[in-house]
């Protein structure tokens, strides 16, 4: 297990410094960054100017390596839109962007892993139809449509939660519903799926063939198998909403990352995006890595691998 | 008193095109530390009827039985979860597939000890005494070792030992072995035989022996049930089958067997021709009579087979379900060497 968890830290970090290149020349790519900074009425003194106040007269090589030396100490630069550091408004954000994914996932797991398992355990009954109805209409669904229908009844005409802002839990509650339930439908097929197959397997009639009693057999010998693939599903899904929530940050105008990433990129603020894009990359390769080791745990076949 | 005593088993499931009788109507009955042959093609029954004497049956599966006596007690009276207590205390199983039968996530450990300590015959040291004792027995070297590894670090001749091992945890009356050997290479099989046929005479345990192959049958079973669609067409003690094989089908099983030695090399194997009648609504008449080399060959009269024929007793113990049981075949049959 110890190997297996270094090996996987190499490649991690591989990943890293790649993705590190990659958004790095992104930006590079997209045209000339002095002439875009300097906005369409500047003369071309000042774009030389800029050109050179920027660093961006320099090779490219030895940009990226400033860069690159600048974010291992999360040093980002100055963002050229905001009278701030990046990395503040980073920091700032983070903490909206981290407790909406994880309530979002945390709902979406108790929600999909017990309603896959008793719609498989209750396979063609009503409530595997009900389920199955649940699925479609959350895959159906837009996001932000969900997201305003929650406000209207819940902060509109009931008035049990705040309609937008970012302040304490409860301004939380409603787009983790509708983040979660984005996220429901796929994991809940997946171990509807997993469990019916694992059902079928031989080891589970061996299992009842010693006696063991149901809960034993369902819980025990079934739902450890077949969770594996959502082990890995939960942690892609995590990664989404931690990157790609900028929908529901805006309905319910929560200022998190999605939504700097979002305001960044309009602005042309390259510095942030540069940053978030890195520091969403990092986030989907922790918890790579993070699903990786939980699989393994959980299927020992993994580790030998 | 028999340990197992079945009359009249059935076993319908429903599909599509209507109702597949699986099992029609078998009787069976196995004496302490007795080791019964069940023998058939596939789809014969013999798998369903395993799992109908275990309960473990799909659930859209119908089981009838004029008696169904396990130890002198009826399991169709009894409680699922009565039924749940004798399971895998006092009947165990072993299955065909090797490979998929353990469960790939736990250890040899945790699943050996499972079903000792969910009977409650002891606690975890006592569980894990037992089980390292076993499987020394069933011929695993450095078995304390063995408890904390996994299945998919075994090959499927070890696995197949570990599942015998398993089985006999809670030292149980009665194993079920559902073709314990076809997955396994030829040398491997002779193996897992010798072991289970040690094992049986050993602790006295009750086997029935799944498989179709005859030539297994030979070397392991006192006695020998024949199923074909869904009956027991013929049974006999072992030797007494070989001897005297009465029915045609058996006889047609026999002379499949390719002899060592007295097959000539190069000659014709023998088959039986044409397929098993769809199971699928009722079986009228004898269902051997479409493949039955009596009534192909005109040696019969075949209007009377089309009368479905009884298990009939012949001398002692044999039995067959064929009217022209008494008929000799023409045909010679080729047969294997008994073990002693």
């Amino acid at each position: 297990m110890g190997t297996f968890i270094v090996r996987r830290l190499l490649v991690a970090l591989g990943v890293a410094l790649t993705i590190s290149v990659v958004s790095f020349m992104l930006l590079h790519l997209s045209g000339d960054l002095a002439t875009s900074i300097a906005g369409p009425e500047a003369t071309a003194e000042q774009v030389a100017q800029i050109r050179v106040e920027y660093g961006l007269d320099r090779p490219i090589v030895s940009q990226y390596l400033d860069w690159l030396g600048g974010a291992l100490q999360f040093d980002f630069g100055r963002s050229y839109y905001y009278q701030s550091t990046v990395i503040d408004l980073i920091v700032e954000r983070m903490p909206i962007t981290l407790t909406l994914g994880g309530l979002a996932l945390g709902l979406a797991v108790c929600i999909s892993i017990p309603l896959g398992v008793v719609a498989a355990l209750k396979r063609d009954s009503w409530v595997d139809r009900l389920a199955l109805l649940f699925a479609v209409v959350g895959q159906a669904m837009p996001s932000f449509w969900f997201g305003l229908t929650l406000i209207v009844v819940f902060a509109v005409t009931l008035k049990w939660l705040p309609a937008a802002g970012s302040g304490g839990l409860e301004h939380f509650i409603l787009p983790a519903i509708a983040l979660g339930y984005y996220a429901t439908p796929a994991m809940m097929r997946l171990t509807r799926t997993g469990m019916l197959e694992v059902l079928e397997s031989d080891y589970i009639r061996t299992a009842r063939a010693k006696g063991l009693s149901t809960t034993s057999v369902i819980f025990k010998h079934a739902l450890r198998n077949a969770i594996i693939p959502v082990v890995a599903l939960a942690a892609v899904e995590l990664g989404f909403m931690l990157g790609g929530s900028v929908v529901i940050e805006s309905v319910f105008s929560l200022g998190g990352l999605g939504q700097l990433a979002w305001d960044a990129i309009s602005r042309n603020d390259y510095p942030v995006v540069q940053a978030v894009v890195l520091i969403i990359a990092l986030f989907y390769i922790v918890l790579t890595l993070l699903a990786d080791v939980a699989n393994a745990a959980l299927d020992p076949r993994i580790r030998t691998r | 008193m028999p340990l197992l005593d079945v009359q009249d088993l059935r076993v319908d499931l429903p599909v599509e095109a209507g109702t597949l009788h699986a099992v029609r109507g078998i009787d069976l009955s196995v004496e302490r530390g007795e080791m019964l042959c069940l023998v058939g093609e596939s789809g014969c029954g013999k798998s369903m009827t395993s799992l109908a004497l275990m309960g473990l049956l799909p659930r859209r599966a119908r089981l009838s039985a004029g008696r169904l006596d396990f130890d002198g007690e009826s399991l169709t009276a009894l409680s699922e979860r009565r039924r749940g207590q004798l399971r895998g205390r006092r009947m165990a199983m072993i299955f065909q597939e090797p490979m998929t039968a353990l469960n790939p996530a736990y250890t040899l450990g945790n699943q050996l000890c499972e079903a000792f300590l969910r009977h409650r015959l002891g606690n975890r040291r006592q569980a894990r005494e037992r089980a390292i004792e076993l499987l020394e027995r069933v011929g695993i070297s450095a078995a304390a070792e063995r408890l904390a590894q996994y299945p998919h670090q075994l090959s499927g001749g070890l696995r197949q030992r570990v599942m015998i091992a398993m089985a006999l945890m809670c030292d149980p009356d009665l194993i079920i072995a559902d073709e314990p050997t076809t997955a396994l290479d030829v040398t491997i099989q002779a193996q897992i035989l010798r072991l289970l046929r040690d094992l049986q005479q050993e602790m006295g345990t009750a086997v029935i022996f799944i498989t179709h192959d005859l030539g297994v049958v030979a070397r392991i079973a006192d006695r020998v049930a024949v199923m074909y669609a869904g009956e027991v067409i013929e049974t006999a003690l072992t030797q007494a089958l070989y001897a005297n094989p009465s029915h045609p089908y058996t006889r047609g099983l026999l002379s499949c067997i390719p002899a060592p030695g007295k097959t000539p090399p190069g000659s014709r194997l023998q088959a039986i021709p044409g397929v098993v009648p769809s199971l699928v609504g009722e079986v009228e008449g004898c269902a051997f009579r479409n493949r039955c080399p009596l009534v192909r060959e005109g040696e019969v009269d075949a209007a009377r087979c089309e009368h479905t024929p009884e298990l009939r007793r012949l001398t002692g113990d044999h039995q067959a379900r064929c009217h022209y049981a008494e008929h000799r075949a023409a045909t010679r049959v080729a047969q294997p060497e008994l073990s002693p």
